[in-house]
């Protein structure tokens, strides 16, 4: 009798330390989007809503992203520890140091567009010459400046902001548009696709990687087993948004609500399913958050070009180097 | 199976059918002109209702965009310093309380640092203006600065919430400044007033549409800036919502209204309540209201008048079918009164009564003539049961008649069994009761057979009563006389003596010789005999001599023929070739000589009874029409021969 009591008490204990020793294996991390919560980050939410990130040993803090928090700078001042950065914020970070890790390519391709009214009279590239056109300041506008050099077109270059509001008005003649963002928004005001003139980047040869994880070089070095581990956990997570599209879109806005934030159920619903268009490898052999070398090249010459930095680190050491292997 | 519906029952259902189908298409179009009546007079109503709220909404905003660019001519008429300006500033939002902030932005300018000055700006906060200087170089790529910047003209913002979290929707009112070069009109800075839109909110809640209507405003981006479902307020547009709700029609009414239309339009709103929308745009701004009107309450009047209309129709009818089906069973109760009485007389009762005759009506006229027909009836089935009784009481004497004829013509057969030198049989079937054919034949000594046939012209009792006659003389003429020509002209003599009647008959008349086969016959208008001789049959060529009776003192011609052992002579009336068929077609010498052929070999009973059954079979069912009568006698050689 007194044998089984202490024996059920070592078992309690046991159990207890067992649940302690849980707790203590999650490690904390933040994540920086680059923009306010929406579905372009389905895949880390639905990875915490889910505990795939927890499967993984994390305890991911999605912090909030939007205008004037820069996700490079939370990174650079280790406000945060990984970032979702555009490959261009990135090369041009890591040009200018501290260095950074590609973890995974999420978005494979370039969604950037130009987009313009089939009334403007525009048809073709040449169309936009000597036309207004916004472009977005810094780095985002590159593959855009890349497109306009292919087909040696000068525009008059118009800063653009957050919305689309001015290319509604007329204001200009040609907008930079995210296919799975401003393009929506602008078939949301109304206007029908058949009334547009889309000229999609990738169509005309600029493949540029465009979201992708990162972490400072230095941090990377001295736990790369946790920066993977996170990037597997985001890509599972990017898995099942996928997977379950309409409970993802509840979950987005949801955390569009809390951030006081316009949400559209239709534009997140769109968005959703334009990021697995981009981020899901066409081909059967793709693998999805794998930065493809060739993509990384051109993507480089553009910056080169147009980007104002002289040279781009190698293929290995940028994504991580032997360590990626082990 | 069908059942008997009674004239009353038949009457009041068309009666009803008719009824309700006629209030129905009555109370049917009643609603829809209804419908269409209030429609029209609801356009209108929806119309000043949508018009009255803009005008207020339009008053507002007018006379802020005309403080702003009040604000915007100042600035480009004279030079000002920042304090000169700042004041301005002020002193402008002091004066216009329905403005929040004010401030003017200009164009960077390289040459300083920074390019992009700080932008003076005040906003109200109670009965406070607050100095609160925008210190950012993002501003000359914002919708408020690059939209009037870029468009070169006043433009009002997408409405946005403010800054402070409260919720309150604001939208901003911008006018650029020009600068006039001596070459162009350059953009020089942008006049940008902030407007609450809590005034605005509250106006288009204060709208009240019927009971459970509402309205709604649209941006010129169609997001929804106020609608009762506040989550579509600021989230969606009506263009995301009918993605979402995949209602491309309703794309197209969006399309209409953020383009400035305005007009009624069907539309069943998100939770499928059928309604019409009337809806128009606010001028300076671009936005659309849109005033929702629930069909089921802007037509509730009309559809409780018409069910109360339905209710008191199908009262009526009701009424109506209890009245017609008493009328109906009132005017048809004495004829089913009537027809059940008729159906006793139908059984046999005459003496049924009839119903009585209350009123001059068509029922009356008809129970009056029912009661004449049968008095009628009666009288004649009286006579008619008496004039069967004598019909009945001749029939019977007839049938006397008829033995006592049939027993007059020897019936017995074999005639003679003991004279092995002939075979006779014969057969008289009268068309009526008693006829006026007859046959004979008698032994006028030991070897002499006399045998004839004869047919009195005319049938019945008189030919019956003249057959007598003729028969009795012919036998008696027969035995006395012993040839034929003698007979027949001796019979003659005596019929056309006491002839008032003008009656005759023909007759052929034979005598066999028993020993030798020797036929002595003459013939006295009859038809000729066939003769039957090594199993063909034949007409004998006969003299045709003078009916007996007409005239005195005819001569008939005396003729023979030798019969051989085995032939037969056949002697028939004209009953048998002049049998007729349903098709008027008669019997003929030819069938009979082709029928007696056939049965050439037969004995005489057998034989007659042949053609008996062939004419009968050629008369099938058409009623016989003349006595049939037929005598054969077949010589088989002398006594001892055979």
């Amino acid at each position: 009798m007194r044998a089984g009591m202490m024996g059920l008490l070592v078992l309690l204990l046991a159990l207890a330390a067992t649940a302690m020793a849980d707790e203590r294996a999650l490690r904390k991390a933040r994540l920086m989007p680059m923009w306010s919560p929406q579905a372009q980050f389905a895949g880390y939410y639905m990875a915490r809503e889910q505990g795939i990130y927890a499967r993984h040993g994390l305890d991911i803090d999605i912090l909030e992203g939007g205008p004037g928090r820069s996700a490079v700078e939370s990174l650079t001042a280790c406000e945060a520890d990984f970032a979702v950065l555009w490959l261009a914020t990135a090369l041009q970070q890591d040009a200018a140091g501290p260095r950074l890790v590609n973890l995974a390519q999420i978005v494979q391709r370039s969604s950037l567009m130009l987009v313009a009214k089939k009334a403007s009279g525009i048809a073709a590239p040449h169309d936009l010459m000597e036309r207004k056109v916004g472009l977005w300041n810094g780095e985002l506008s590159l593959p855009i400046l890349a497109f306009l050099d292919t087909y040696r077109l000068r525009v008059r270059r118009i800063p653009q902001a957050y919305t689309v509001n001015l290319f509604l008005l007329d204001g200009i003649d040609a907008a930079s548009a995210m296919w799975y963002n401003e393009y929506h928004t602008i078939l949301s005001a109304g206007v029908n696709p058949d009334e547009l003139q889309v000229f999609s980047l990738h169509e005309h040869g600029i493949t540029f990687p465009e979201d992708g994880l990162y972490a400072l070089e230095r941090a990377y070095r001295k736990d790369p087993a946790l920066a993977r581990a996170f990037a597997q956990a985001s890509l599972e997570g990017w898995r099942y948004a996928f997977d379950h599209p309409e409970e993802t879109i509840e979950v987005v806005l949801r955390i569009m609500r809390q951030a006081n934030i316009p949400a559209s159920r239709a534009h997140q619903r769109w968005m959703l399913a334009r990021m697995r268009d981009l981020i899901v490898p066409a081909d059967a052999d793709g693998v999805m958050g794998r930065l493809q070398p060739a993509a990384y090249e051109a993507a480089g010459r553009i910056l080169r070009d147009h980007g104002g930095i002289a040279t781009v680190p190698d293929y290995e050491t940028f994504t991580g180097g032997d360590d990626a292997r082990n | 199976m069908r059942a008997t519906k009674s004239i009353a029952s038949t009457f009041t259902l068309v009666v009803s059918v008719c009824t309700i189908l006629i209030f129905s298409v009555t109370i049917g179009s009643f609603y829809y002109r209804s419908r269409v009546a209030l429609k029209k007079e609801m356009r209108n109503d929806a119309a000043n209702l949508v018009l009255a709220s803009i005008y207020r909404v339009e008053t507002t905003l007018h006379a802020i965009g005309k403080v702003t660019e009040g604000m915007a001519r100042s600035l480009e008429m004279g030079e000002y310093t920042d304090q000169g300006l700042a004041a301005l500033l002020k002193d402008t939002l002091a004066d216009n309380g329905d403005i929040h902030g004010l401030g003017a932005a200009f164009e960077p300018d390289p040459a300083f640092n920074p390019p992009t000055p700080i932008v003076p700006y005040f906003f109200r906060q109670g009965d406070r203006l607050i100095f609160d200087p925008v210190d950012s170089s993002q501003y000359p790529n914002r919708d408020w600065y690059q939209i009037p910047k870029e468009l070169g003209r006043k433009a009002w913002s997408e409405p946005y919430f403010d800054s402070g979290g409260h919720g309150i929707l604001m939208t901003s009112c911008s006018v650029p400044v020009f600068l006039d070069n001596g070459r162009e009109k350059v953009v020089r800075g942008v006049v940008v007033a902030d407007v609450s839109l809590e005034w605005l909110t509250k106006l288009m809640a204060s709208i009240r549409v019927l009971e459970t209507g509402y309205s709604f405003l649209l941006s010129r981006n169609g997001t929804f800036l106020t609608h009762p479902n506040r989550d579509l307020i600021m989230n969606e547009t009506i263009f995301s919502l009918t993605e979402s709700l995949d209602r491309p029609e309703l794309r197209e009414l969006g399309r209409k209204m953020v383009r400035g239309g305005s007009g009624l339009a069907a539309y069943t709103d998100l939770r499928g309540m059928r309604a019409l929308m009337y809806y128009a745009p606010v001028p300076s701004t671009g936005w659309t209201l849109g005033v929702v009107f629930p069909e089921a309450e802007l037509y509730a009047d009309v559809r409780n008048l018409t069910l109360v209309v339905a209710g008191i129709a199908l009262a009526g009818i009701v009424l109506l079918t209890a009245a017609v089906h008493w009328i109906a069973r009132r005017v048809t109760a004495p004829l089913g009164a009537l027809a059940e009485a008729t159906e006793e007389i139908a059984s046999g009762n005459f003496d049924a009564a009839l119903p009585a005759v209350r009123s001059g009506d068509e029922v009356g006229k008809l129970t009056f003539a029912f009661a004449a027909m049968t008095g009628a009836l009666k009288d004649y089935i009286r006579d008619l049961t008496e004039t069967t009784a004598a019909k009945e009481r001749i029939q019977s004497e007839l049938n006397m008649a008829t033995d006592i004829q049939a027993s007059l013509l020897p019936r017995l057969f074999p005639a003679f069994p003991d004279r092995p030198e002939f075979d006779i049989h014969a057969l008289m079937d009268p068309a009526k009761e008693v006829g006026g054919d007859f046959y004979d034949f008698f032994f006028i000594d030991d070897t002499n057979l006399c045998f004839l046939v004869a047919d009195v012209a005319d049938k019945g009792v008189p030919a019956a009563l003249y057959m007598m006659v003729a028969k009795t003389l012919l036998k008696a003429e027969g035995q006395r006389l012993g040839e034929p020509d003698q007979i027949l002209a001796g019979v003659n003599r005596i019929l056309a003596a006491d002839n008032d009647s003008c009656m005759f008959t023909t007759v052929f008349c034979a005598i066999l010789d028993t020993a030798s086969g020797e036929v002595r016959f003459a013939n006295a208008g009859h038809n000729p005999p066939v003769l039957i001789s090594a199993g063909r049959a034949r007409s004998l060529p006969v003299q045709a001599g003078f009916v007996l009776g007409p005239m005195e003192d005819v001569a008939y011609t005396a003729e023979r023929i030798v019969l051989r052992p085995g032939d037969t002579l056949f002697l028939y009336t004209d009953g048998i070739t002049e049998a007729r068929n349903r098709n008027e077609e008669l019997y003929g010498q030819k069938r009979l000589l082709e029928a007696l052929q056939a049965v050439a070999r037969q004995e005489l009973a057998g034989m007659i009874r042949a053609i008996r059954a062939e004419v009968a079979r050629h008369a099938a069912d058409a009623p016989q029409s003349d006595d049939v009568t037929m005598i054969a006698i077949r010589y088989k050689g002398p006594a001892g021969s055979a």
